[in-house]
């Protein structure tokens, strides 16, 4: 477990309802903060909060996982904002744009990965020396029940997100050796705008509890949490059905 | 989705919007041009005002942040979905707190800007209009405007009290009040009739800080209006804050649940709990203003069908009479009110439809029942009788007319609106129900 005073935690994808819960959380700990995304008046407004509720010392980047010269501007910026690398980073951007409209425009859906996967990909390799050098710390990247299984209503957002739990898989594996825990964060339905106005969802949970759940979990140096609990039994089940039968359900 | 005040009645089915960063205000707008919108805050105002039936309803619970604080001045600068809650539990250990508040800290402070709430301190303190320095708002047509008493007052003054029908607030300033510590020092006394109960209010509103009466709307002849006075000063010192562990209603209460004698019986012990010389004691300042917040979902007890509350003001000189004939006429029909609550109002507000008025103000909770309707419009012509008039926030049942000789200044609010959303983008139940909107506006234009 790190303390988090003097240490910053970068929050991509800032502007999420876990993002912003999350953002709370470490500041009220005592942690700087970099609040990263693509709304930039809407993070500011997230930094002065950050700063009148908890007198974190909060900043703001450009951010877009789809544009290659943001993600060297933010690596940079990190570099020499926090040249000791006493870095924590939470991964919470991404995009679900419904399966049925990437069927019917293909690059939608290869959008729809690039933002979910490879930008992750790039942003976390280019950030992996520094945080290495920090020789502590931890990356939480969330990623999604979705990437557990490909399923009819859901599977180019689940094929992203499986990439990405293989790919932190890997990380995970690397920063051990420098003493940096990386957590996947498996999150069910949580009631964000992502899920707002769905029908079907049950059992949803506040972004304040997955954002609890969340540090939580990182700083035990959980390798893999479903949040809330309860979803890794659903999600055993799930796995455990074999493909010949999946494939005729429409779950 | 349906909704409904806190009173549980009426419901509507409304579509919501549930925004998180204010670029999704503007794109609620232009989605709603046909239905109309309504900002909604916590859902804590009693009747139909947060409600919008077939249109749209826009949530403001995720815009919550605080965006600047001055420790100088105390000035506040927050989105409207901050709840008063959060505010106290942010800035009380700073020493600071919302100079005026609801009797619930789940109100958010946009709901009390469109309802220019009051509190316990209203000879002291005034509305919480009165505290606020600055709105930005999101008007019909798209443009944002900051408004003040010193810049585009007028429109400053219909939004004050306005119901959310000027436009979606998208930030505001609030001058927070100092305070000494976390505490409330409150005296309780029993007395035993109205007319010791409103001399005991007005010798207090000119020497407590924060006064409120508690009285048993079931007590009838020589007891009506007996009940209890607290008066309380902020402390010196602090208590140690336990938090509190609220408890949930977890069911609708069956109708029968709530009859003549278990109210009877719970208004005696509540006037029972203060022993007859009095008490004083020192509680935390959280569980003073929002006693009821420590039973979540309190709303049940009414059971499914749901309750309305009425709230007046009467004036001066005429209060004596006039609350007496409103007790009376509620004891009288059996409406089995639990606690109502009197209190004294200190002035006007700065709204065009703000509520105050410098006199006594009552309050009682009315199951819905048969018979409900009635006895409310009985009370609104006493309340009319009298000068005197009702809160908007608490309202479900005022009739139109009612409400046009109660609010002097409904004729300036129409002008506002007509400036400002000539063609009604910002509409509720209760605006369609008051005729509050320019009779010739194109919504209500029904010869055409």
């Amino acid at each position: 477990m790190t303390d988090p005073r003097g240490r910053t935690w970068l929050v991509l994808g800032a502007s999420s309802s876990i993002a912003r819960a999350f953002a709370r959380l470490v500041a009220e700990e005592g942690a700087s903060v970099l609040l990263a995304g693509r709304d930039r008046d809407d993070l500011a407004r997230s930094a002065a909060d950050l700063t009148a509720r908890h007198g974190a010392a909060a900043d703001v980047l450009n951010f877009d996982a789809r544009d290659r010269a943001s993600i060297a501007r933010l690596v940079e910026h990190c570099r020499s904002a926090v040249p000791s690398g006493a870095l924590d980073v939470f991964v919470a951007f991404g995009s679900m744009p419904e399966q049925a409209a990437m069927a019917a425009d293909p690059a939608l859906a290869a959008a729809t990965i690039e933002t979910n996967l490879t930008g992750a990909v790039e942003l976390l390799l280019s950030l992996a020396p520094l945080l290495e050098a920090g020789k502590r710390g931890h990356v939480v990247v969330l990623g999604s029940v979705a990437g557990d299984r490909g399923r009819l209503k859901n599977y180019v957002y689940g094929a992203a997100k499986a990439g990405l739990a293989t790919f932190t898989a890997g990380l995970r594996n690397r920063l051990f050796r420098s003493g940096v825990l990386v957590t996947t964060i498996k999150p069910g339905f949580i009631d964000t705008a992502m899920t707002w106005g769905l029908p079907g969802l049950f059992l949803v949970a506040s972004p304040e509890a997955a954002a609890r759940a969340s540090l939580t979990a990182a700083l035990k140096g959980k390798e893999v949490v479903y949040v809330p609990r309860f979803w890794a039994l659903i999600m055993l089940i799930i796995r455990l059905i074999p493909e010949r039968i999946f494939k005729k359900l429409s779950i | 989705m349906v909704l409904g005040g806190w009173g549980r009645a009426p419901l509507a089915a409304v579509d919501a919007f549930r925004p998180e960063r204010i670029g999704e205000l503007r794109e609620a707008l232009v989605k709603t041009v046909a239905t109309g919108l309504l900002a909604r805050g916590g859902g804590r105002s009693y009747g139909d005002q947060a409600l919008n039936s077939g249109g749209h309803v826009l949530l403001t619970e995720r815009l919550d942040r605080v965006l600047a604080f001055d420790p100088a001045t105390g000035l506040l600068v927050a989105e409207p979905g901050l709840t008063f809650r959060d505010l106290l539990r942010l800035f009380l250990p700073r020493g600071w707190q919302a100079p005026v508040s609801p009797g619930t800290g789940f109100a958010t402070l946009g709901g009390a800007v469109a309802n220019d709430v009051h509190g316990k301190n209203h000879d002291r303190s005034g509305s919480f209009g009165d505290h606020v320095a600055w709105l930005d708002l999101l008007l019909a047509d798209g443009s944002q405007r900051r408004v003040s008493p010193e810049q585009d007052a007028k429109l400053f003054d219909a939004t004050i009290g306005g119901m959310g029908l000027t436009g979606i607030i998208t930030a505001l300033a609030v001058r927070l009040m100092a305070v000494p510590s976390n505490a409330v020092d409150v005296a309780a006394h029993r007395l035993g009739d109205l007319d010791r109960f409103m001399a005991a209010l007005s010798e207090a509103r000119a020497r407590a800080f924060y006064s409120v009466g508690w009285i048993d709307a079931l007590a009838r002849g020589r007891r009506l209006g007996r009940g209890i006075l607290e008066t309380a000063e902020p402390a010196p010192q602090g208590v140690s804050a336990a938090a509190r562990n609220p408890r949930r209603v977890p069911v609708d209460f069956p109708s029968l649940a709530l009859n003549r004698l278990s109210v009877r019986l719970f208004n005696e012990a509540y006037y029972r709990r203060v022993p007859e010389a009095g008490r004083t004691r020192r509680e935390p300042v959280e569980q003073f203003l929002y006693p009821l917040d420590g039973l979540l979902d309190w709303n049940r007890i009414y059971g499914k069908r749901g309750f309305h509350q009425f709230q007046c003001v009467i004036p001066g000189a005429e209060a004596p009479r006039g609350i007496a004939a409103l007790l009376e006429a509620v004891s009288r029909a059996g409406a089995a009110s639990f606690l109502a609550v009197l209190k004294t109002l200190g002035g006007e507000g700065r709204g065009l439809l703000s509520f105050p008025l410098r006199g006594f103000t009552l309050a009682l909770d009315l199951p819905r029942r048969a018979g409900t309707a009635e006895l409310f419009a009985r009370l609104e012509h006493i309340t009319l009788d009298h000068g005197g008039r009702i809160y908007l926030a608490k309202d479900a049942l005022l009739s139109p007319d009612g409400f046009a000789r109660m609010y002097p200044k409904l004729g300036e609010f129409r002008g506002v609106l007509e400036m400002v959303d000539p063609h009604g983008r910002f509409t509720s139940d209760m605006a369609r129900r008051l005729l509050v909107k320019p009779p010739h506006a194109p919504q209500l234009d029904r010869a055409a």
